[in-house]
């Protein structure tokens, strides 16, 4: 049997992370970090999609309910204690997602898409069209979080680089988290159910639990998520929640390639820059004014001949199990 | 609330309720029929819209005329459409047929951008339909909106009569029953999915000719109406024409009287509505029944 050698590459890529703002100018180091947040949404979404098969198309609604939870509980009063507002963001977009779990798992297929779509888009209305967060225009995070212990500040995420730095480690964290619960028991178990669910339920597993399990992790990561990104732009607004994100984090799952970590990473990468690529006007000069029209044909293109994402391109002599497990 | 104001809101409701019904029973039927998933059903609503834009100066008067034309034109461009485009999507999963056709709805936004603008336009409806009956002593209700009603309607009852009492109709519900044993008992299947597809986008976009009077016509006004037949199909359950017309008027008056009650909360009592559906019914009110 070959020695297990998949930590490699993401622990060079870690590596490779942490060594880049050394090199990269202000703009470069903006986009890294919008692709390492953004990547962190993405593998969240993978648990569900990837690992247990449930194709949500709602999932913004907890990275937007991450993000406003963090500004709303910020306030006026000074920077928030991360002690307090991880833990806060987490829940509450893990809480949204066990109501939206709840009752949307009752359902599947095309009605589970078309449900979790709806949900998503009543969180959205709620803070599209009340008070509660600003309304359509959203807020600002006046005062970024800090993390002080004992009097002494040692993380200030207002500094771009420790922000930076903090990202990547909830990066490393999330795909750690993933990696692992892919190889523990209840990571089979979902794996069981992607690929048979009525044969897991013979087989004498309640697979409801597991799914509304698997739904809630994925909430609360992706308002991990959400919590970088308000940090990062300093504002939230209701077009977080929309779903259009939802489609965007989609797409980010099956560019990269279904059911593999490094997949999911690979396609927040791929996305993000495909839409950078899609708005220069430097490359492609008038089209860029009309992004929408080449970003979706690409996507097209994209899902019609690389089914199996990019992912699939890299590993050409592998099995497709080892794909699925990679 | 008196009387007359209470009316006025119900006549409102059924009126809301019997144009979503357009736009879901199409999408219902893609559905239930090709199992298809698409996203991109609201842009035909949408391209009703701005085709009632464009066709409007050159129809004058003929109102009708121009939503015959508008049907003719929508129809052709779904038999089109499912030829290059989504009959390449059934083989595929629910997945892909999910990006393929949100990214269409990214292509179908600039195409209408680049034709016609991102202006919001208004279309007036003709002069013989402008005007309002008085209800009450101090209410009245616009001719129009009593037109569009009744306009779907008739719509709703011509498509009854097709999927029940016709030879289409006989095919369109073995379809949805089952597509294999269909296709096996020799019916050019290729052609029905063609047909089905043309039929539900010229639905959609009849919906969205009658309600460019009622609303302005503005750029993704697809996108909500899209996310609302959602919710009308998972309450009505997918294949059935009947729960889709159950369910539009439910959401039609849930969303009416809600605005009414609760101003601000209004957004999302049609998702309360489908997740208490979801709790007592999780298949939907009528699954595929006829």
């Amino acid at each position: 049997m070959a020695t297990d050698r998949t930590w490699i590459v993401p622990v060079a890529v870690l590596l490779a992370l942490a060594a880049l703002p050394a090199v990269l100018t202000p703009y470069s180091q903006d986009l890294v970090l919008k692709i390492a947040v953004y990547a962190i949404f993405a593998l969240s979404l993978q648990l569900l999609v990837g690992m247990t098969g449930l194709v949500s198309l709602g999932h913004a609604a907890f990275l937007g309910i991450g993000a406003y939870v963090a500004v709303l509980a910020t306030g006026d009063g000074g920077p928030a204690s991360l002690l307090w507002l991880l833990p806060a963001a987490l829940a509450a977009a893990a809480t949204y997602a066990l109501f939206v779990g709840v009752l949307s798992l009752r359902t599947r297929g095309v009605y589970f898409i078309m449900v979790t779509l709806a949900f998503a888009q009543m969180a959205y209305f709620v803070f599209h069209d009340t008070k509660v967060g600003g309304g359509s225009d959203g807020i600002f995070l006046y005062a970024k979080p800090v993390l002080a212990l004992a009097g002494t500040t040692l993380v200030d995420l207002d500094d771009k680089r420790q922000l930076y730095y903090a990202v990547v480690a909830a990066l490393a964290s999330t795909y750690a988290l993933l990696a692992l619960i892919g190889r523990s028991r209840f990571g089979h178990a979902l794996a069981g159910i992607r690929i048979n669910e009525q044969r897991m339920r013979a087989a004498g597993f309640a697979t409801y639990p597991y799914k509304l399990a698997a739904f809630v992790i994925a909430g609360a990561l992706a308002g991990l998520a959400g919590l970088l990104l308000a940090v990062k732009d300093g504002a939230v607004n209701p077009e977080l929640l929309s779903w259009h994100e939802s489609g965007a984090v989609l797409l980010m799952v099956i560019l990269g390639g279904i059911g593999s970590l490094r997949g999911a990473v690979i396609g927040a990468v791929a996305f993000t820059l495909l839409k950078e690529l899609c708005q220069s006007e430097a490359l492609l000069g008038p089209l860029a004014g009309h992004w929408q029209l080449t970003l979706g044909l690409a996507i097209i293109a994209f899902v019609a001949w690389l089914p199996k994402g990019l992912i699939g391109l890299g590993a050409p002599g592998k099995t497709r199990a080892a794909q699925r497990d990679g | 609330m008196d009387l007359a104001t209470f009316l006025v809101q119900c006549l409102n409701a059924v009126q809301y309720g019997l144009l979503l019904f357009l736009v879901a029973s199409g999408l219902t039927l893609i559905f239930g029929i090709m199992g298809v998933i698409n996203l991109a059903h609201g842009s035909f609503y949408m391209l009703g819209a701005y085709l009632a834009f464009s066709l409007a100066p050159l129809f004058g008067q003929q109102f009708l005329l121009m939503l015959a034309a508008g049907v003719l034109l929508s129809a052709l461009f779904g038999f089109v459409l499912e030829w290059v485009f989504f009959s390449y999507l059934y083989q595929r999963e629910h997945l892909q047929q999910v990006l393929m056709t949100y990214a269409l709805i990214l292509v179908f936004e600039e195409m209408r951008s680049l034709l016609v603008g991102n202006e919001v336009h208004g279309v007036t409806a003709p002069s013989w339909l402008s005007g309002s009956f008085a209800l009450g002593a101090l209410m009245s209700y616009p001719w129009y909106r009593v037109f569009a009603s009744v306009a779907c309607i008739a719509v709703a009852a011509a498509l009854y009569f097709v999927v029940n009492r016709t030879r289409l109709g006989m095919m369109i519900r073995a379809g949805a029953s089952n597509r294999d044993m269909v296709r096996s008992l020799g019916i050019d299947i290729r052609m029905l999915y063609r047909v089905v597809f043309a039929g539900g986008v010229a639905l959609a976009a009849l919906a969205g000719m009658i309600a460019a009077p009622l609303s302005s016509v503005y750029p993704g006004m697809g996108a909500s109406v899209l996310i609302i037949c959602f919710v009308v199909v998972v309450i009505g359950g997918i294949g059935s024409i009947t729960g889709a017309l159950l369910a539009s008027l439910l959401v039609g008056f849930v969303d009416t009287f809600g605005k009414v009650f609760f101003a601000e909360f209004s957004g999302i009592g049609v998702y309360l509505l489908m997740a208490i559906v979801l709790v007592w019914r999780p298949e939907g009110l009528m699954r595929r029944g006829y």
